[in-house]
């Protein structure tokens, strides 16, 4: 009853905040995500219309005719035992054909969505890393295949495969605006697919708890168009450019203290344990999505990851400030 | 044989005060402390177990205040992230394990044999080893948190997360042997409800008589006879996994990861409707007291309750339909999690019909009776939209969910709970609640659960994530993760009214009489509060509502209450037919005893032993065990369990 009012209240703040809210859902881009837009809307206005009901008439039942003020020790007057149960046959009627419908409706949609309506020409591997996304390009062609990390390039409009190995822990791999979450499972491999119907840049999230840093596990996902795509992707499989005399020193660095777990491709850094780096200054943000990608939080995260992600993997380096500049321009050239 | 000597017909007389002096002879608990500990009276054990799960809910709810501080804006940093996962893993633990489940088991221990007519529990022994045993494995699971290594990858500790790869204190292990302890606390309590059930009825409540609150016990109890084995099984083989060195849920040695799912929603679906059943079986007696009129639909709710429960059963894997399973599993699943809204649809609109048809007087129990109605309508339709798979791989670790389950565990089991009291408090103190404070009570919990965790729903909806200790700014949460502390903190406040009510009441309520909401059923026939013995005289059952048969002006015929028949040779109670409550034996009940408390206290040792893998202490953990069973099991004479008359036996013999 009195929820009706909290509802309402409610509306002008998502209007206003679910604009700015990028992993909102209640909105989609593409063919996998939008059938179940409709159905999360229909289970959802059927619901606020049972609360609606309910409320009014419990609202009715309590005002109707209230009782006594209060009830008295000595046995007090009794309503007759009244039938009631035209109430339930009609209550219990109404909600039996309404679930059914939504089961239907619910298995249509699953159907609906459960694989692509094109075969997917692109397949990517994503493996969920404590805290970060390792992302595999994957062809035929074992020349064609490269390893990036936590930004996801995609050709719009055709669905894309997705494939989610859990590399440490339970994951979960969600990009709302392209589709609902499938998990990455250690010791099994799910797939699913997305699709953007338009080409632009979706946040995704891990929403499977996995330790200390879950909060800071994002991605992005970037949709181009086909020919763009292409290009990335053969823009990828280069290794950075040839670094100056300037970076000489940078790069030095680099093999010593972070190669063991980075790769760059193209030099003798070629570490597992964290994102590779290979082009890392094509990328929006750094540490999962976490900050946007400038050389002031780069020089941040390089000099002292512990206080930015506390817990994360990275350990804080033991380098000098000079080290540290000369790293930072280093990483700074990897385009 | 002197076994025969027990059998003879007992005599029928009205209550006589001559009788009730012997019988507080026979039953009262010993003065003192050795005495308190000792105690098998199920009013006793209720009334702790009453007290400890409300302070567990104090705990639970100051844990969830401080991460809600944490959470009320983008980016602060007042705790750090292994702060937040211990707070949040203690919060679901304690709120789940050590409230919600024990809250009801209170109640029903005080209250069924009241309900009943009869003396006790069938199996008082074992009710107060059920009380030790949960207050032992509540400290146990406390401990780690309380030297600074609470288990910290959920309540519902997803492996590898909880393997020892990935968490290598003693949190996980002290985890999993609490839980295990817990098990066994509930297993034996659910045991106890249910021969309670089939034996102890009074003679004529037949089982289409007993109140909804004992078919929601009975049917929880059910359900956790066939749930616990899972998750004890799930937490036992992962403490071998971590101590031992088995594979059960180690993917890098073909172990499954999803078999812990799969082993813990088994039980946890199912734990959620225990949960639940019984708080709105209090509702289902509890309404119709202050709409003047017997409930809507009896028969109906009735099987509504069991019906929710079997299906309770075929619906776990909606806690897993990200998984990667099969469509044809996820469609039955699905299928099975939408259609098991129409029991709770059969509850809802038999209380519309009650409060309809009735004349509503608004004392403050009512208050949370019948919001609990919309709060477990708004927390069932939402669960209903998760019940549909693809709908759902959207909701599912959001807060839509955490939105979901509190109204699903405050709406229905809380405020119950906290109008349970409200209603019962009179029967167990001798004393009425302040009124002007339960309005207090109810409008700040109401108001401040409504404005904390609606807002849930529509952060849900935006895409926050459940469990993350901090967001960023751009993400578009701050003001509705402001406004959910704010409206937690007020829902806080409330909870305190309603303790500081419940303490000022002990002392300066208004006396209350026998039955003082005018009452139907058998506890309400008892003095305020009870004597040690509840009934001089088993009462005779003849309809629902024993004490309302007159007013109603139903055709049948009678029930005698104060009339009945009398027991009095030593702790005796009547056995019943389980369907019908024909009588049939006269049961010897124990006496007080200190061996349940033993026998908790050594299960600890050996849990204690278990985590810290040190043989001797389980080895002497496990004497102790033992010699507490056997002293258990020792022959009785007041048992009739020896050839020897007790004395009481042999001077009527």
């Amino acid at each position: 009853m009195r929820a009706i009012p909290s509802v309402l209240a409610m509306v002008p703040l998502v209007a206003t905040t679910s604009a700015a809210a990028p992993l909102r859902y209640l909105s989609g881009a593409g063919e996998k995500a939008s059938p179940v837009v409709g159905l999360t809307w229909g289970v959802l206005l059927i619901s606020l219309i049972v609360i609606a009901v309910i409320g009014v008439l419990l609202a009715g039942a309590i005002w109707r005719r209230p009782g006594q003020a209060w009830i008295k020790d000595s046995p007090g007057t009794l309503l007759q035992q009244g039938s009631g149960l035209d109430w339930l046959w009609i209550g219990v009627g109404i909600s039996t054909f309404v679930l059914l419908i939504t089961v239907v409706w619910t298995v249509r949609v699953l159907a609906q969505v459960q694989s692509p309506p094109v075969k997917p020409a692109v397949t990517i591997e994503v493996t969920g890393r404590q805290w970060w996304w390792q992302v595999r390009y994957l062809s035929d062609d074992a020349a064609r295949e490269f390893t990036t990390a936590n930004e996801i390039h995609i050709p719009a409009g055709v669905p894309v495969r997705m494939r989610l190995v859990g590399g440490d822990v339970i994951h979960s791999f969600w990009v709302p605006q392209l589709a609902g979450k499938m998990d990455a499972i250690p010791g099994q491999t799910n797939e699913t697919w997305i699709e953007a119907a338009a080409p632009g840049v979706y946040r995704g999230q891990c929403t499977e708890y996995c330790g200390l840093q879950h909060a800071h596990m994002g991605m992005l996902v970037i949709a181009q168009s086909e020919s763009d795509f292409r290009k990335w992707w053969s823009h990828q499989l280069t290794a950075p450019a040839e670094g100056s005399g300037k970076t000489a020193a940078g790069e030095q660095v680099f093999q010593m203290h972070c190669g063991s777990c980075h790769a760059i491709r193209g030099t003798d850094a070629a570490g597992a344990a964290g994102p590779d780096l290979s082009h890392l200054m094509e990328r929006s943000t750094i540490a999962a999505a976490t900050l946007p990608n400038t050389p002031a939080n780069l020089a941040r995260w390089v000099a002292d990851p512990q206080s930015l992600k506390p817990g994360s993997q990275m350990p804080a380096p033991s380098l000098s400030g000079s080290d540290l500049k000369d790293v930072g321009d280093y990483l700074r050239t990897l385009d | 044989m002197a076994a025969t000597a027990y059998e003879r017909p007992p005599s029928i007389a009205a209550e006589a005060p001559a009788v009730a002096d012997k019988l507080r002879g026979i039953w009262a608990t010993e003065p003192g402390f050795t005495g308190w500990l000792a105690s098998v009276d199920h009013k006793e054990i209720g009334i702790r177990y009453i007290v400890t799960a409300f302070a567990f809910l104090v705990a639970g709810g100051v844990e969830a205040l401080l991460f809600r501080l944490q959470l009320s804006w983008s980016n602060l940093g007042l705790l750090t992230p292994e702060q937040y996962d211990q707070l949040f893993t203690m919060h679901g633990m304690t709120m789940i394990f050590l409230y919600a489940g024990p809250i009801l088991s209170g109640f029903s221990n005080y209250l069924w044999p009241l309900l009943l007519g009869a003396r006790d529990m069938a199996l008082p022994r074992l009710n107060a080893a059920s009380y030790w045993v949960y207050l032992c494995a509540g400290v146990f699971l406390y401990a780690s948190f309380a030297i600074g290594f609470g288990p910290n990858v959920g309540w519902f500790n997803y492996v590898p997360l909880a393997a020892r790869a990935y968490n290598n204190g003693p949190n996980i292990d002290m985890y999993a042997l609490g839980m295990v302890l817990l098990g066994i606390s509930t297993t034996i309590g659910a045991i106890n409800f249910i021969v309670t059930f089939l034996r102890l009825r009074a003679p004529g409540m037949s089982v289409n008589r007993v109140p909804i609150l004992v078919w929601g016990t009975l049917t929880a109890s059910a359900a956790n006879i066939f749930a616990i084995p899972a998750v004890s099984l799930a937490f036992f083989l992962l403490w071998m996994d971590r101590n031992l060195g088995t594979h059960f849920f180690d993917t890098g040695a073909n172990g499954s990861a999803v078999l812990w799912q799969h082993l813990f929603w088994m039980f946890g679906h199912p734990w959620v409707y225990a949960i639940v059943l019984p708080a709105m079986g209090m509702v289902s007696d509890g309404l119709p007291v202050f709409c003047r009129r017997p409930l809507v639909g009896y028969t109906a709710v009735a099987l509504a309750t069991i019906a929710t429960m079997v299906l309770g059963f075929g619906v776990w894997v909606h806690h897993m339909f990200a998984t990667g399973l099969p469509n044809v599993s996820l469609s039955f699943f699905s299928a099975a999690s939408i259609i098991i809204a129409l029991p709770s649809a059969v509850g809802v609109f038999a209380w519309l019909a009650t409060i309809w048809t009735g004349r509503p007087v608004f004392a403050t129990p009512f208050l949370f009776f019948a919001s609990f109605i919309i709060l477990f309508v708004i927390g069932g339709v939402s669960g209903y939209m998760t019940g549909s798979v693809p709908v759902d791989w959207q909701l599912t670790d959001t807060y839509f969910v955490v939105a979901h389950l509190h109204y699903v565990l405050i709406g229905i089991n809380v405020f119950p709970v906290v109008g349970g009291t409200y209603f019962w408090f009179p029967k167990m103190t001798g004393r009425m609640m302040d009124e002007r404070l339960g309005r207090w009570n109810f409008w700040t919990m109401f108001i401040g659960f409504n404005l904390g965790f609606f807002p849930m729903h529509i952060s849900g909806l935006l895409g926050m994530p459940r469990r993350i200790y901090t967001y960023g700014d751009g993400m578009g949460w701050d003001w509705l993760n402001l406004i959910t502390t704010l409206g937690t903190a007020i829902f806080g406040i409330g909870v305190l009214i309603f303790l500081w009510n419940v303490i000022r009441s002990m002392r300066h309520g208004q006396t209350a009489g026998p039955n003082p909401w005018d009452a139907p059923t058998l506890e309400w026939s008892t003095p305020s509060p009870p004597p040690p013995y509840n009934f001089a005289v088993i009462p005779v059952v003849a309809s629902r509502h024993p004490l309302w048969e007159d007013r109603l002006g139903e055709d049948a015929e009678r029930s005698h209450v104060g009339t009945g028949l009398v027991l009095e040779h030593g702790r005796e109670t009547l056995g019943t037919t389980p369907v019908d409550a024909d009588p049939n034996v006269i049961l010897k009940m124990p006496a007080d005893t200190l061996v349940p408390l033993w026998l908790a206290l050594s299960m600890t040792i050996v849990a204690v032993g278990l985590a810290l893998v040190s043989w001797w202490v389980i080895v002497v953990g496990g004497a102790c065990t033992a010699a507490s069973i056997l002293a258990w099991l020792w022959p009785q004479a007041t048992l009739g369990e020896t050839a020897d008359l007790p004395p009481e036996e042999a001077t009527h013999a």
